[in-house]
């Protein structure tokens, strides 16, 4: 009884220390603008800040299950949600940066003619708003609710977190000139995590202890609905 | 959110803002002061006249920090990142320096770099500077008419165009061991638009020698193009009779042509130019066509299809 209750409180308090963990980049972030230390142009400097977190929490959102399977350690996927809506935190910030600061909107005007054709006309922009729009109903439907009534559905849906992570990377890539190296670091995290998955979907499954049911499923992700890959 | 602009350099070495703003007029009473005692070419850099060519809308142009003109550039032989010019230019030697000057013109003459600056006075020009990505800065260069050393050389009948080449150094310019560009970097301007008076050859910032990141020892500024006209570190001028081929416009034809010149109603293919962020300012403004020196050189382009010779 009483381990159950400390278990209790010490995942409570892993998560505390992760999302208080997750917003020190953003007290960084918020120090440097009101100390100066944003550089020349500190709307741009706020722009990469937010979008490289973003990336990074998403990877690490993606890293949860296969580190899981390979340690061994569920408990892990407790944590998935929440670096998973940290990483949709972070995207809205960088997302309204563009819109009310780089773009101007609703401050300088009320019309999204000048937004609307900045996402248009660069395919950089094209591809992470692309990825912005599809992580809306994910962090929507992330709520235990939302996991009950959609059910299998939930699973595909929550998918899509792959094309937008590979959307979100794409979005780097295209969007820097140098420093390729690290576009390619996210790249070839993001091809491992995914094929990780690809892997262990096409891999027969030998462990003594898989449940055969979920073995049996359709999806490339295999796994309850409560516990999608 | 409040975003502050930086304090820039120490106030020590920085012009006080007002005396900065008067400067002609200090000027003027200091030149009456030392009258004939001011020798040309005692102190090259001190910007011994002063011709101001703000153009259209600029009577709200303040001249960006010394800090971020020296902080945020693009200059990809030190690197593809703002940041990079400041951080990777350290080892670069502007010094000893020749530039050649050479092709359509009847006197051809090797220039040392201190002798450009005794023989042609700096003055101080402050100008906006466009970049093609959408971003602007005004900067208080110091340099002087280009059009005074290519009379010097007196160019030929035939010449049509002029040729700058920058120098290649791999050893002190980590990004020219990058395929990032075709290396050197080269640009060109029509012999019409290089006698221009806006056309300008800068050799100092703020009055003071210029910067490696910005493009010591000698770069081009035609404020009325895209930043990326204005060839850094130049070490040769040739005179050509036909249009001499550019860097960015080898690099990706559709996107960058050998005009440049500044216009919002001419779209890079993969963004608006109708606007631009003014470093130091939160919102974007509009983009001035010509970049708001309309009045001194529409007339070089008369008659021609800006869209088509963008």
């Amino acid at each position: 009884m009483s381990s159950v209750v400390g278990r209790r409180w010490s995942v409570r308090l892993a998560h505390t220390a992760l999302v208080l963990g997750a917003l020190v980049p953003l007290v960084f972030i918020v120090r440097d603008a009101f100390g100066d230390r944003l550089g020349a142009n500190p709307v741009e400097a706020i722009e990469h800040r937010t979008g490289d977190w973003t990336i990074w929490l998403l990877l690490a959102t993606l890293a949860v299950t296969p580190l899981r399977r390979l340690t061994g350690w569920n408990g892990l996927i407790r944590y998935r949600r929440t670096l998973g809506l940290l990483a949709f935190s972070y995207v809205c910030l960088h997302f309204l940066t563009y819109l009310v600061i780089d773009q101007g909107f609703p401050v300088q005007g009320l019309t999204l003619a000048y937004v609307w054709d900045d996402i248009v006309k660069r395919p950089y922009v094209t591809v992470g708003f692309t990825a912005f729009v599809l992580l809306i109903p994910i962090a929507w439907t992330s709520t235990k609710g939302w996991i009950r009534r959609l059910g299998r559905r939930w699973t595909t849906l929550h998918q899509l977190v792959y094309v937008a992570a590979a959307l979100g990377a794409l979005h780097y890539m295209w969007l820097i000139k140098g420093d390729r190296p690290r576009a390619v670091v996210h790249a070839l995290v993001l091809v491992v995590l995914l094929g990780a998955r690809v892997w262990r979907v096409r891999a027969p499954r030998r462990s003594p202890g898989a449940p055969r049911a979920a073995a049996r499923l359709p999806a490339p992700l295999p796994g309850p609905a409560s516990d999608p890959s | 959110m409040l975003i502050k602009r930086p304090n820039d350099i120490p106030t020590s070495e920085i012009t006080p803002e007002s005396l900065y703003l008067n400067r002609r007029q200090f000027l003027g009473a200091a030149g009456a002061v030392a009258g004939a005692a001011l020798v040309p070419g005692l102190s090259p850099l001190l910007p011994l006249s002063t011709y101001v060519e703000r153009g259209k809308g600029g009577e709200d142009d303040k001249p960006n920090s010394y800090e971020d003109i020296t902080h945020y550039n693009n200059y990809y032989e030190f690197g593809p990142d703002k940041t990079d010019p400041a951080a990777h230019s350290g080892s670069f030697r502007p010094r000893p320096w020749t530039v050649a000057v050479a092709g359509e013109v009847h006197k051809p003459k090797i220039f040392d770099i201190d002798d450009i600056l005794r023989r042609y006075p700096a003055e101080e020009r402050i100008y906006r500077l466009r970049c093609v990505e959408g971003w602007s800065m005004v900067i208080p260069w110091s340099g002087f008419a280009l059009s005074k050393l290519l009379n010097d050389v007196q160019p030929t009948s035939q010449a049509k165009y002029v040729a700058f080449t920058t120098v290649f150094r791999p050893a002190e310019m980590p990004g020219q061991n990058t395929d990032i560009l075709p290396w050197p970097y080269m640009e060109g301007l029509r012999l019409d638009e290089a006698m221009h008076p806006l056309a300008t050859l800068v050799t100092g910032l703020y009055g003071k020698p210029l910067p490696n990141q910005d493009g010591a020892p000698i770069r081009l500024v035609a404020p009325w193009k895209y930043g990326f006209k204005g060839a850094k570190a130049i070490v040769k001028i040739q005179l050509t009779r036909t249009q001499p081929p550019t860097t960015w416009s080898m690099a990706a034809p559709s996107e960058y042509g050998f005009y440049a010149n500044v216009n919002p109603e001419v779209d890079h293919p993969r963004w608006s130019q109708k606007r631009e962020r003014r470093l130091g300012e939160l919102f974007r403004r509009p983009t001035l066509k010509f970049n708001g020196y309309g009045e001194q050189v529409a007339s070089l382009y008369a008659g021609m299809d800006l869209k088509a010779n963008y």
